[in-house]
């Protein structure tokens, strides 16, 4: 018992010793989506600046809005989808970085000095690039996969073993690039037609959730699961039999961005690592990590063998890609009402 | 004046707590009622006015053509929370009161050792012990390749992501909330009101019936509020063993505040949450003052 206190007294001394050292040393607040960030990345950053930077995640852009609405302080670099990028401009939640002014934005791809949610990059700069449609067990379904009709009307192999996103906005775009309907479609016959399929579909529909998706398709809980596609190679490192689709309607895809929020203690710092990330060698790090795509010219010849020849970062030719968008407030509450009515 | 010096001068001691529960508990409660009211912004907050729009909300919505529609939705979560917090309770109940009448029987030593093992599931975080449920529960999990292994069953059964999934990990979660009052109340139970009844002639049901039960109805009654109170509320048993297919209240308040984006409705629904949970506390306030017996923590 006595050995008990000892070590109690032992580590609770150790981690105020810890507390102060931190608080002497420059800090950084990383404000970012689940297992999302290169622990290798970190550590180079760290070592290289003398910076201890803290981590915290989030499971969706409307967690990170809500949060950054509700006076949330103490981030000092937040990573918001493209879509969501104007609205958090609009709202005032971000600072100006001006990023054509840091060293590095020469690398950024010209894709991306241009992009149509922040135009020259006053507020942020891209992070990763992925796409966002779906991963399936080739074991479980034999046929051609590169199609939304394995979500929606699924064969009888896949019914009840269908994974969707928690996320309003993921789900209902899919939905409509199935169906052929404009993304933030205002049209209340066009939206009821999407409201349908998602409720014709949901009897066959397992779980909506963002979280724990690799354990499920690993462990076989689900054949399908809707899923982004680095997160995909992972899953299938674990299981060879999980391939990721890229159906010919259209695959939705996404473009993360670094910004800085309102209230950041640390601007400095922040400005420190988008610096850092601008480097094609640190971008590749992350890259290698993450399984994405990364807006940095060069980065291509760092990343590693895995990353080079994975299917899922090259995607079959002719493969059309869809951003998707940041709707109007009419859009959005339709969409909330579509989603509502999908899970009363 | 002097008066008033006096007053404070004889209640200086309850000022700490006072001034815990209001600032803690009385102003958050202020905000959210204040919100309630509120119009709601697009993008989540809320503007300053006054509407009461939440409550035609709670039966009426605009269907997606902007008609106004009689919508059973919303009280079909209201009726689903209460179903599933109910059979919750009435299992706690099941489970809790022979597992307290056993405690309550053991001598001392063995009772203190018996309470500390009911405690233990509380050191371990409830995310985590949630979590676990799932690898007991999932198709490929420790129970269906146990039957399917033992060759009861070829195909596995559905058991995680059910409602039967959400009762059982609230009843697992909450279980202790009805065992230690039950066990409280019989802790005090005369044995020898048993023997007397028994040696009246009643059967082992009847002791239990007419002697045991009403004595211990303080600590059923206790206890039955304790697991319908979080579980009414619930956000991770629902979210994490349910699949988020039907909301429950707790996962509606949530989805409000994130992709709904109407704070001031996820407001309203939980000052209706915690109305509910001033009713049935109420009704046992009310239970126990005819009784004539108070609740003894």
């Amino acid at each position: 018992m006595k050995n008990i206190i000892t070590l109690i007294g032992a580590s609770a001394l150790a981690l105020s010793a810890g507390m102060t050292s931190a608080i002497a040393e420059e800090e950084l607040f990383i404000y970012n989506w689940t297992d999302y960030t290169s622990p290798d990345l970190i550590k180079k950053f760290e070592k290289e600046t003398g910076i201890a930077v803290t981590l915290d995640t989030f499971d969706s852009n409307e967690t990170l809005l809500a949060k950054l609405k509700s006076g949330a302080t103490g981030y000092d670099i937040v990573v918001p989808s493209h879509n969501f990028v104007e609205l958090f401009i609009k709202e005032d939640l971000l600072q100006e970085i001006n990023a054509s002014k840091l060293s590095g934005y020469e690398n950024l791809s010209d894709d991306f000095k241009n992009s149509f949610w922040d135009t020259g990059n006053t507020y942020t700069i891209p992070w990763m690039q992925g796409a966002t449609s779906f991963t399936i067990d080739t074991d479980a379904y034999k046929g051609d996969i590169h199609t939304f009709d394995l979500l929606f009307n699924p064969p009888k192999e896949l019914q009840g073993k269908i994974g969707m996103f928690k996320s309003a906005n993921d789900v209902i775009s899919t939905a409509q690039i199935a169906l052929g309907i404009p993304l933030c479609s205002e049209n209340p016959t066009e939206m009821t037609k999407v409201l349908e399929l998602l409720k014709k579909q949901k009897e066959h529909v397992k779980i909506y959730s963002s979280d724990g998706i690799l354990e499920r398709l690993v462990s076989g809980d689900v054949a399908v699961h809707q899923n982004w596609s680095g997160y995909s190679i992972r899953a299938r490192e674990k299981k060879a039999s999980l391939a990721y689709a890229f159906p010919k309607e259209g695959v939705p895809s996404f473009s993360d961005n670094l910004a800085v929020p309102q209230g950041a203690k640390n601007y400095d710092n922040a400005i420190k690592f988008i610096e850092f990330m601008m480097q094609p060698e640190n971008a590749a790090i992350q890259s290698n990590f993450a399984g994405y795509a990364n807006g940095v010219k060069g980065s291509a010849k760092f990343f590693n063998d895995a990353m080079r020849n994975s299917p899922e970062v090259n995607p079959p030719e002719g493969t059309n890609f869809i951003f998707t968008k940041a709707c109007s407030e009419k859009g959005i509450k339709l969409e909330a009402k579509v989603w509502e009515s999908l899970l009363q | 004046m002097k008066k008033l010096f006096n007053i404070i001068d004889q209640y200086k001691g309850v000022l700490p707590s006072a001034l815990m529960v209001g600032i803690f508990m009385l102003i958050p409660i202020l905000i959210i009622v204040v919100y309630s009211f509120m119009i709601p912004n697009p993008n989540g907050g809320g503007r300053t006015g006054f509407s009461f729009d939440f409550f035609q909300k709670l039966f009426f919505c605009r269907d997606l053509f902007d008609n106004l529609v009689f919508s059973t939705g919303y009280l079909k979560i209201f009726f689903r929370s209460m179903w599933i917090s109910i059979i919750a309770v009435i299992v706690s109940l099941l489970v809790g009161f022979p597992v307290a009448y056993y405690i309550a029987t053991q001598n001392a030593d063995r009772r203190n050792f018996l309470v500390l093992l009911i405690t233990i599931p509380f050191w371990t975080n409830l995310l985590i012990r949630t979590y676990s449920w799932i690898l007991v529960l999932r198709d490929t999990g420790l129970v269906n390749s146990m039957l399917i292994s033992s060759g009861i069953i070829n195909e596995p059964i559905t058991l995680l992501y059910t409602e039967g999934a959400i009762i059982l990990g609230l009843v697992y979660t909450y279980v202790p909330f009805m065992i230690l009052p039950i066990y409280a109340s019989l802790e005090r139970l005369d044995i020898r009101l048993i023997e007397a009844s028994r040696d009246l002639y009643t059967t082992h049901w009847g002791a239990l019936r007419y002697v045991v039960i009403p004595l211990a109805m303080p600590g059923i009654i206790a206890g039955s509020i304790l697991v319908f109170i979080p579980s009414i509320g619930a956000f991770i048993a629902p979210e994490l063993l349910g699949g988020g297919k039907n909301l429950m209240l707790g996962s509606l308040v949530q989805l409000q505040f994130s992709s709904g984006r109407n704070w001031p409705f996820g407001s309203a629904l939980a000052v209706i949450i915690m109305a509910i949970v001033l009713i049935a506390l109420l009704i046992q306030a009310r239970n126990s003052r005819k009784n004539g017996t108070e609740i003894v923590h």
